[in-house]
């Protein structure tokens, strides 16, 4: 029951928690995309891959007290952060999804600045192009972030380090 | 005349129930309407299985592309001597409007979740590959089948041209709306299209709305909002939704099984491998699909039997409302008592939850995770829809979440009083 909620609360878990709404979509599409077993549908949104269905599910897990939601006020925005409760955490007992394995880069990941893990997503959601036509899309698409190809490339290093670390 | 520009001696136009008429004058659009893959909307229902909630919810894709592309069209109109837009993106504004549902399949949802599909996919494949409405694009440009693509896709560079067909307030939405409202027959789902036409401008990279306008799209978003609890989330659709999904699963896992089907399911089997071509997926529609379903009412497995017979005759499961956290030890308990009474309880008992569904809300977009609806002020700047209306802002801050235990009560009732089973099911089911 709820396995696609489990593994949720199991990531959350597994990264000690995590500050931003954007942060927690691009890490999900990221793991997504390095062959975890996420089923939110993800498409493509003016800042990069984002999934309704994943934003609902987490919606649905601050209802339920598995995830506890807390809104903060930044200069000029809001910033969410999300941290499994105990009830999530009895909850992962009878549902168990353990990302204890990856714990490590996966805090790696929760570090990198909201910004930099929309680039890696966008270049992961291009990766069946070829390295420079990847680079060409995210000018084209991301115009207005100014990514330099210093930012391009070393997201694409993070990308590499990340698929050998975490490995599942 | 390059066949771009190409426009037909006579404007043709479709009597259309919501927008009245849906005008076509490119010879462009008149062909893509006349292809196969076009064609085959129509035998795809714009709303699955609300068929068998609403009634009169039987209209297709066919009908809600060509109500997008319309829609598009008029907005079009409206922008043609604003500077910035580039008129130059006229015809692939329409053709994107027309063609961005074309990879829908029967069930889509349904299908997309138990087959591991994405419905995204097969338009991009309908629009690249080998078919008629590739033909037609590629006479445009060879690159035009691309951009159609790239803007369904919502990866083409002119983000503009892209809000059209998908934002929070787009081509899109708007005709899904009104139209699933005017066939369901319910009172929701109006709002004054024309209006909000009107009031739309044209940006460097969206579309905003004038701020005189914002009660207009006010009552878009409550349309928005209660056309998903009284129409989408409607808690029947969602039964016959959870059938159809187990109906999948069994014949998946007995093709698996090497089970022997009085009639092969050869349209399925590429599903079942899950290696589904363009060609296969393109030749399964509702028809083909509803016609199994009947073949399987007659099969020897009484799992698969019974389900079909279910979704056939609506014979609906029946829900309680239910919370995994507080009810967990519920679950537990009635799992293993549908096992003892020889109900499996991976087929009959079954929590849905409400992100189980393809619609959504308003989103503010607090932490651009979606980029929100913005209202032109007078003096230029831009704001957040919900920061300058108390009515939005109230219905995006609600809960809106909900999980229901769907189980089939008759077979419950059949079961011999004299079972104790029986009576600890309904005890935990009826409380």
């Amino acid at each position: 029951m709820l396995d696609n909620h489990a593994r949720l609360v199991g990531i959350i878990a597994a990264a000690d928690g995590v500050v931003g709404r954007k942060k927690l979509q691009k890490i999900i599409y990221i793991m997504k995309k390095l062959g975890f077993p996420f089923e939110e549908k993800y498409t493509f949104y003016f800042y990069g891959p984002y999934s309704e269905e994943l934003s609902l599910r987490i919606e649905e897990l601050t209802n339920l007290n598995f995830v506890s939601e807390v809104k903060e006020e930044k200069s000029n925005y809001y910033q969410y952060r999300y941290q499994v409760t105990e009830q999530g955490k009895a909850f992962l007992q009878h549902a168990p999804a353990d990302f204890s394995t990856i714990s490590e880069p996966l805090q790696e990941i929760k570090q990198k600045s909201s910004r930099f893990l929309e680039l890696v997503a966008t270049m992961l959601y291009f990766d069946q192009l070829s390295e420079d036509e990847i680079e060409q899309k995210v000018e084209e698409v991301k115009k207005k972030s100014n990514y330099t190809k210093q930012d391009m490339q070393e997201a694409r290093a993070f990308i590499k380090y990340i698929k050998q670390t975490m490995v599942h | 005349m390059a066949y771009k520009d190409e426009k037909l001696n006579e404007e043709k136009v479709f009597k259309d129930p919501v927008h009245r008429y849906v005008h076509v004058r490119d010879r462009v659009i008149w062909d893509l309407i006349g292809t196969r893959e076009f064609q085959r909307l129509r035998r795809i229902k714009q709303l699955g299985t609300t068929y068998l909630t609403f009634h009169g919810a039987e209209h297709s894709r066919f009908s809600h592309s060509l109500g997008v592309y319309e829609i598009v069209r008029r907005i079009l109109v409206n922008f043609e001597d604003r500077p910035t837009w580039n008129r130059e993106e006229r015809l692939l504004c329409l053709c994107a409007g027309l063609l961005h549902d074309l990879g829908h399949g029967p069930f889509s949802h349904t299908f997309e979740k138990v087959f591991k599909l994405d419905h995204e996919e097969f338009t991009r494949a309908i629009i690249l590959g080998d078919t008629q409405v590739n033909q037609i694009l590629t006479r445009v440009g060879k690159e035009f089948p691309q951009k159609v693509a790239d803007v369904i896709n919502k990866t083409y560079h002119d983000k503009l041209v892209v809000s059209l067909i998908s934002s929070q307030i787009d081509a899109d939405r708007m005709d899904y709306l009104q139209r699933d409202a005017y066939f369901t027959g319910v009172s929701y789902g109006h709002f004054d299209m024309e209006r909000i036409l009107r009031v739309m401008r044209p940006l460097e990279d969206q579309v905003v709305i004038k701020e005189s306008g914002m009660h207009a799209v006010e009552d878009y978003i409550m349309s928005r909002y209660q056309m998903y609890w009284q129409v989408y989330f409607h808690p029947v659709t969602r039964s016959a939704d959870v059938i159809l999904t187990k109906i999948l699963h069994r014949v998946k896992e007995l093709y698996h099984e090497g089970y022997t089907f009085r009639v092969q399911p050869v349209p399925f089997i590429s599903f079942f491998e899950e290696d589904v071509s363009l060609s296969d997926y393109i030749h399964l529609d509702e028809g083909v699909v509803l016609y199994y379903f009947q073949m399987w009412e007659e099969e020897a497995d009484p799992i698969l039997r019974d389900l079909a017979d279910r979704f056939v005759n609506r014979r609906l499961f029946k829900y309680t409302e239910f919370n995994p956290n507080l009810q967990m030890k519920d679950w537990m308990e009635l799992y293993q008592l549908f096992r003892d009474v020889d109900l499996d309880p991976e087929y009959y008992l079954v929590v849905d939850s409400s992100s189980d569904l393809p619609y959504d809300f308003y989103r503010p977009g607090e932490e651009e995770e979606r980029l929100p609806i913005h209202l032109l002020m007078p003096n230029q700047e831009l704001k957040e829809l919900s920061r300058q209306s108390d009515i939005v802002e109230g219905i995006s801050g609600k809960k809106r979440t909900d999980h229901k235990l769907y189980f089939p009560r008759d077979a419950i009732e059949q079961l011999a009083d004299d079972r104790p089973e029986k009576e600890k099911i309904k005890r935990i089911l009826y409380r």
